[in-house]
């Protein structure tokens, strides 16, 4: 596979003409322009986002990518309502990092909320220059024109009509836009047109609209990351110390000379092999007689993980979010309520561990990944191999699943050092125990919740202070080597960010403080438990604790979990969002635990909330909680979900689904393992996930939009309310209150014994 | 020591050079270009790499490739093509199931197993049959629908 092959097919049906000339008389200037006059790519440049085929067609070049959750769909609707084109005559070029822009990757749910609204703004331009176009060569006024399916014509006689193909095609835009001048997920352009009034309508908002890549994925006719081939390619294989932080000060090259082919690249602490045949690189990944520095054993006990994390320094505390008055507050306080809840590190554990192709010679390179911000791989991968970032190509492939800063922005550059050392393209695929034991983690953390109720069991004042390990130990893209498994091994000075954030919601209490502190990682680099973005970063970790503490808040001034939110939250949308979740799910309303005994297993109703940028979800949980095995099972879920105006109703559902069932299994079953040495937890079977048996019966969904208001993001904010929603339902089913993640059958087991 | 080997995969026949425990998943892609089956663990724990040996589902990440002499080896596009989708792969794409999809190949190779042998599975059954496969996006419950779908047709 050579997907520059595939790329130029499509510019060159894209009809990039080699003269340059200027359209006379036209305001909206259109200059035909080769492809070479496309770079360097112009965030200020129409054409950079927009541009319009001979046959009328239009693609759409965005430095954002879909990692499968029908992201582009949106963008495709988004386009094809402001230039009034049918959506299959819309096409996305994604995230490549020599043909789009900059827009931040996949990142934050930032898709349609930021990627979008600028897709939008740029095509809304487009049109309005299309139509001027069409009225200088129609001689009719612009006003008297009116655009339906990519054809340009007269309201009054429509046989006086003109196509985009006609106007434009093959062409680029020569359009200035107003930028921000931000590089990065908050690009926002815009031009002169204002995009239409959702009264207008056509393709936003309504389902029906199918994903372009189910298909080939379903037919095996797609080509994935771990699919590309370089002629000439060499299979690598990293090799990872036994203790984290050891690195290699011997290596005995003989003990792998009856392979064939065989290379050993080792420089400073990064150690591969490469060999023409990948079964030979495994083997000798395998085979090689390596001596290792004596380092000590970096990390604590499992057992003692939150003690380290309540104990360590702090070394950074987040900005304060404070208002009112909550030392008052306590001091006068008639009840404390008080409670503390932990979540463990976990994995991103996609499908496949990492793969990454590096093509590196010649002063130049051209690198394949997976990864969700190929621009940033382009940055980093430059920076590592001393080269101009012009001349570092990434191409942007389907990666096995993503959830944020995955592996894979550590295998392209483990692809890319050995690909310089050998001088050959090399491609780089982990093993499993790479996978689980060597991605970036998600922050362990411990938080403190506290309430202050007055005499009349009114909740006065609320504090939760989190104290965790950063999420970005290593930054949420490989954009510096310092960030990537190969930097830290390559002695890169670090530069960890010290961050963990707060949860985001609206209650309403008079006084509310929320801290957040980050302490220091374990090891300070390449480390197995080294921290990074995983979906929703955060999010579940202090909605888990937020939303099961507001419901031990309601049972301790007894009221029903339900009626407490809808008289605390003070955000109208989320107490309509709750209102409907209940109504739905048929909730009862009670206060504690209602332990009812079906057979063999408790079955309970439990109800979370939480709003991520914008985005706001309720849910309610329904379990089943086996009285013997301790096991749970998720069989239902009622979800509410307000992500302002919808664009792909139908793609949403299965977006909330997916998140749902994922951060189920965060919830219930995950959890890394580790002994002093290193990750412990390298399998699915020690770092079990949701299984088919375990996947929930039904998950009801109410989409509530909101067409006046912005899209903001879907990726994301589902996945943040099922911790709590879970752990409610638990407690309302057996009456064990469960503070800390994952709450497996032991757990439980342990409790009802 | 590598040796020939030969393989019938989808309906033809190929020869290999091979280490004889080298996993039959190394030979379906690195020597065949079938990229369809793709490795997951190594460990027969995900499923992505499950393909049919002689109508079996089976891990092709951990069955040496010397084993399967003589079986019939079918791959996902080896079950249906664009023109003519297996009832399993149109139902899949009716449901829009998979996000990344990189785990397709267990979902997809299990259930045609499964309906071969149970033309009518209820949801205890099916759920029974695709037990262990993995997805890591969290479309089982898509997935579910998909089967069951195809379980009408």
């Amino acid at each position: 596979m050579n997907i520059n092959i595939n790329r130029r097919n499509l510019l060159a049906s894209a009809g990039a003409l080699v003269v340059s000339v200027t359209l006379p008389g036209v305001k909206a200037r259109a200059a035909i322009s080769t492809l070479a006059s496309r770079l360097p790519l112009k965030p200020e440049q129409l054409a950079t986002y927009i541009s319009i085929n001979q046959d009328g067609s239009e693609v759409g070049w965005i430095g954002k990518v879909d990692m499968g959750q029908g992201t582009d769909i949106g963008w495709i609707k988004m386009i094809a309502e402001e230039l009034d084109l049918p959506t299959d005559r819309v096409s996305m070029v994604q995230g490549h990092s020599d043909v789009t822009v900059n827009m931040g990757g996949a990142s934050g749910s930032t898709g349609i909320w930021k990627g979008g609204a600028a897709m939008r703004n740029a095509a809304a331009e487009a049109r309005r220059a299309l139509v001027e176009l069409a009225s200088e060569k129609l001689g009719i006024p612009a006003d008297r024109l009116r655009v339906t399916d990519g054809v340009v014509s007269d309201k009054n006689d429509p046989g006086k009509k003109v196509s985009y193909g006609e106007l434009i095609g093959g062409r680029h835009f020569d359009l200035q836009l107003e930028w921000n001048n931000v590089i990065g997920n908050d690009l926002l352009v815009k031009g002169k047109a204002k995009p239409k009034s959702p009264s207008e309508y056509k393709t936003v908002g309504k389902p029906g609209t199918k994903r372009r890549d189910v298909a080939p994925k379903v037919l095996g006719t797609i080509e994935y990351m771990v699919d590309v081939k370089v002629p000439g390619m060499l299979h690598g294989r990293m090799i990872r110390p036994p203790v984290a932080g050891a690195v290699p000060i011997g290596v005995d090259e003989a003990s792998v000379k009856d392979i064939p082919g065989v290379k050993v690249v080792w420089q400073k602490g990064l150690l591969g092999v490469v060999a023409p045949k990948e079964w030979d690189a495994i083997r000798a990944s395998q085979q090689l007689k390596i001596t290792w520095s004596d380092a000590k054993p970096p990390f604590p006990s499992q057992s003692a993980l939150y003690e380290h994390i309540r104990k360590a320094p702090i070394v950074k505390q987040d900005p304060e979010v404070k208002f009112g008055d909550v030392d008052a507050a306590f001091a006068s306080a008639a009840k404390v309520v008080e409670a503390t809840y932990e979540w463990p590190f976990q994995s991103h554990a996609p499908m496949s561990p990492a793969c990454g192709v590096a093509d590196v010679r010649d002063g130049e390179a051209t690198v394949w990944t997976g990864s969700q911000k190929a621009h940033y791989c382009a940055e980093g991968v430059a920076k590592m191999l001393n080269l101009p970032v012009e001349k570092v190509k990434a191409v942007q492939m389907i990666g096995p699943g993503s959830y944020g800063r995955n592996d894979s922005g550590d295998a392209v550059m483990d692809a890319a050092v050995l690909s310089k050392a050998v001088g050959k393209p090399v491609r780089v695929q982990g093993m499993r125990y790479e996978g689980h034991g060597w991605d970036p983690k998600a922050p362990a953390s411990v938080h403190v919740s506290r309430a202050a109720v007055d005499k009349d069991g009114k909740v006065i004042g609320w504090q939760f202070d989190s104290k965790a390990f950063s999420k970005r130990d290593t930054l949420n893209n490989e954009g510096s080597p310092e960030h990537t498994l190969a930097g830290q091994l390559m002695d890169w000075p670090l530069k960890p960010v010290m961050l963990f954030g707060h949860p985001d919601e609206s209650y309403g209490f008079p006084s509310i403080r929320k801290t957040s502190a980050t302490i220091a990682p374990l090891l300070d680099r390449a480390s197995p438990l080294r921290t990074a973005h995983l979906r929703d970063p955060g999010g579940p970790q202090t909605h888990f604790a937020v939303e099961s503490f507001m419901d031990e808040l309601a049972l301790a001034i007894n009221m029903d979990p339900v009626e407490f939110r809808v008289r605390n939250l003070k955000n109208p949308r989320d107490i309509a969002l709750i209102k409907a979740v209940a109504e739905k799910a048929g909730w009862q309303a009670h206060v504690g635990a209602r332990k009812q005994l079906k057979g063999e297993v408790y079955v309970g109703q439990g109800v979370a909330y939480g709003a991520r940028g914008g985005t706001r979800v309720a849910m309610i949980a329904e379990v089943e909680v086996n009285r013997t095995t301790g096991k749970v099972w998720p069989k239902r879920f009622t979800v509410a979900h307000d992500c302002g105006q919808i664009i792909a109703p139908d793609l949403l559902r299965l977006t909330i689904e997916g998140n749902i069932v994922q951060s189920t299994s965060r919830a219930l079953w995950e959890e890394v393992k580790f002994d002093s040495k290193s990750v412990t937890s390298i399998d699915w079977r020690s770092y079990p996930i949701v299984d088919m048996a375990d996947a929930p019966e039904a998950i009801d969904i109410i989409l509530i939009d909101h067409p006046e208001l912005p899209p903001t993001g879907a990726g994301e904010g589902s996945t943040r309310p099922t911790a709590g929603a879970l752990a409610n339902a638990i407690f309302d089913a057996t009456g064990i209150r469960l503070r800390q993640a994952p709450f497996t059958p032991e757990r439980l087991k342990a409790g009802m014994a | 020591m590598a040796k020939r080997i030969e393989l019938n995969v989808n309906g033809q026949s190929h020869t290999i050079e091979a280490e004889p425990d080298m996993p039959l998943l190394y030979a379906l892609r690195d020597d065949l270009g079938l990229s369809n089956p793709r490795f997951g663990c190594g460990l027969a724990q995900c499923g992505a790499c499950t393909v049919l040996l002689d109508g079996v589902p089976t891990r092709s990440c951990a069955t040496p490739v010397d084993s399967i002499v003589g079986k019939k080896v079918t791959t996902l596009n080896g079950i249906g093509t664009p023109g003519k989708p297996h009832k399993v792969q149109a139902a899949f794409i009716e449901e829009q199931v998979p996000q990344c999809g990189y785990c397709l190949n267990g979902w997809i190779m299990t259930s045609v197993a499964l309906l071969e042998k149970t033309p009518k599975p209820n949801d205890g059954q099916i759920r029974e049959a695709l037990a262990g496969i993995k997805c890591r996006c969290g479309t089982h419950t898509a997935v579910l629908r998909a089967v069951k779908r195809a379980a009408q047709v």
